[in-house]
């Protein structure tokens, strides 16, 4: 056998390995949530409110809490995301946006529990002061945080797709006399949407798969949220805070309808990716 | 382009996994690299003289002070023995010393007759610690019925104005079902009485404390032993929560520390607990803030 067959056949089980093991996590999952499915409870869990000592243990509200959050945060993080994704990569001048984009690649490596520590020490008192009421750990705060660390990766896929617009295209306008707004507007904004897109699902998937922001400073409440002001608690920080729970509870399996919620949001953001990037590289 | 993102992603996640461990289970790992000269003369630390290998604790974070302290000065001592202390809360480390998991698993709360039986556990309670309500420093309200306090902690009463306060919504803060002293300020300062479902989680004694020192309108719940000066500890029915009224039995939310072994320790676990018995080791917890007992 040659140097190659070995490597390639290194490489082939390596990739059943990665690709067997996230089949195995949902099948775990799965498999461990089965109580639930048997006992129909499932889809109780999914709607029903937490109420520990009435022995209700529905997730509800941290889908609630997931969803607003998750969502908020693309607000924020989009106009920013896009403006800065823009000034990179048409209106500053290539250095600068040389510069703008490394800065934002580097900022893709902090860890999240500086953006976490952050906003413990910065965010939550501002937003208790300025809003009045409530401990300042709220969706808002959480959100603000969130979408800074999201916004980097938004950033990096719009600027790389506005660089995708064939050359020709620009050159046109330019010929025409077109003003670098209206370059920007009527060419590489509609000639990149699929990239935008791209960048949003991938984003908001960060958003919906982050854990320490929201654990540290959304508040945990589990409450149903009633306006962004209100303590919410994610998915994610669910999972953190009931693992300690008894292994053989009713509340502890509720950990695995969470992940399965989780990773089911996680294979549809992929997929729309896949088909998405499948498109653009038929584009001519 | 789309490669290398993945790759920071990538990179992150790990990142994001050792930071998660980091905070939900506390890990400290002091690796001592001097070589200390073993002094002469008999004292309780001369059992691990010549000794080498590993304890790995969890559990409550009430302990967490004392358990670092005992750990530095046995590693300090014996470069060949390693101490990782964790946290997680007493479910936790229940659990994970039933598991095998590690050898010392620490509660804030007597392990249940079931948890005893299921794991084969032994108890070794060496401290007794308060639970108190704590507030903010800059809260002029600085005692309350038991009556206010469950009224408070059930959401029912959400002004610090009717206590004396400012016009201000109280922020109730409490921890997860995981902690020892939730399950000891639950059943001995609430009475078993609801907890608002609005209540902010916290997963820690140090978490609630820089909460409730960062929050002027916040209410928690913390050791005894773990309070300074960021918060202020509030009178329950006209008891301040202190070393002395704990001590005294005037106050009355308290409990036992335990440490927990899966069968009779051996070995380094069990040099470990005789330690913490000894006049170094009652020193040691009477220094952090807790009464030591037997």
């Amino acid at each position: 056998m040659n140097r190659e067959n070995v490597a390639r056949r290194l490489f082939l089980s390596a990739a059943i390995l990665s690709a067997s093991v996230t089949v195995l996590i949902l099948g775990f999952m799965v498999v461990l949530a089965l109580p639930l499915f048997k006992q129909g409870l499932f889809f109780e869990i999914l709607s029903q409110p937490w109420l520990p000592d009435s022995s209700i243990f529905g997730i509800f509200p941290m889908i609630v809490g997931t969803a607003s959050i998750a969502l908020l945060s693309l607000v924020f993080g989009f106009p920013l995301s896009l403006g800065v994704s823009a000034l990179a990569s048409t209106f500053a001048p290539t250095r600068i946006g040389f510069l703008l984009k490394k800065t934002v690649q580097m900022m893709t490596g902090i860890p999240t529990v500086i953006y976490g520590f952050v906003g413990v020490f910065l965010l939550v008192p501002i937003v208790r002061e300025m809003f009045g009421g409530g401990s300042g750990m709220c969706i808002l705060a959480a959100s603000a945080m969130l979408s800074v660390l999201i916004a980097p990766t938004m950033i990096l896929f719009f600027s790389e797709s506005f660089e995708n617009v064939p050359k020709q295209h620009i050159d046109a306008v330019d010929a025409l006399g077109g003003t670098p707004v209206q370059k920007f507007l009527y060419v590489i904004l509609p000639g990149s949407w699929r990239g935008i897109l791209t960048g949003v699902v991938l984003a908001l998937g960060r958003a919906v798969g982050d854990t320490l922001i929201a654990l540290m400073i959304a508040g945990n409440a589990v409450a149903l949220p009633s306006s962004v002001l209100d303590s919410v608690r994610t998915l994610t920080s669910h999972i953190a805070l009931i693992i300690a729970a008894d292994f053989d509870s009713l509340e502890f399996k509720t950990i695995f309808a969470c992940g399965i919620l989780l990773y089911l949001l996680t294979t549809i953001s992929v997929l729309v990716i896949r088909v998405l990037s499948s498109k653009t590289r038929g584009m001519p | 382009m789309i490669k290398a993102l993945k790759f920071y992603t990538g990179v992150e996640r790990i990142m994001k996994a050792f930071t998660f461990q980091g905070i939900m289970f506390g890990v400290c790992l002091i690796v001592v690299a001097l070589l200390t000269i073993v002094p002469a003369g008999a004292g309780p630390i001369d059992g691990f003289k010549g000794q080498q290998g590993t304890i790995r604790i969890s559990g409550g974070t009430a302990h967490i002070p004392v358990m670092k302290e005992a750990a530095k000065r046995i590693m300090t001592e014996n470069p060949e023995i390693q101490i990782s202390v964790a946290g997680g809360g007493s479910g936790v480390g229940i659990k994970q010393v039933g598991e095998g998991l590690v050898d010392i698993g620490n509660s804030g709360r007597k392990p249940s007759d079931e948890e005893t039986a299921k794991y084969g556990l032994e108890h070794f309670k060496w401290a007794i610690d308060g639970v108190g309500v704590v507030v903010n420093p800059k809260n002029p309200v600085k005692t309350l019925s038991r009556d206010q306090l469950k009224a408070i902690f059930a959401g029912n009463e959400t002004s610090w104005r009717a206590l004396g306060g400012q016009d201000k919504m109280i922020n109730v803060y409490t921890r997860d079902k995981a902690s020892g002293t939730r399950a000891v300020f639950w059943k001995k300062a609430l009475d078993k009485g609801v907890i608002t479902a609005r209540a902010n989680f916290v997963v820690s004694n140090g978490a609630m404390k820089s909460a409730i020192g960062n929050d002027p309108y916040g209410i928690g719940y913390v050791s005894v032993g773990h309070m300074d000066a960021t918060v202020a500890p509030v009178a329950l029915d006209g008891v301040v929560p202190t070393l002395d009224t704990v001590k005294s039995g005037a106050y009355k939310v308290a409990r036992g520390l335990y440490s927990n072994t899966k069968g009779e320790p051996s070995g380094l676990t069990a040099l470990f607990i005789e330690y913490l018995f000894s006049t170094e080791g009652r020193q040691i917890v009477m220094e952090k803030g807790f009464i030591p007992v037997r």
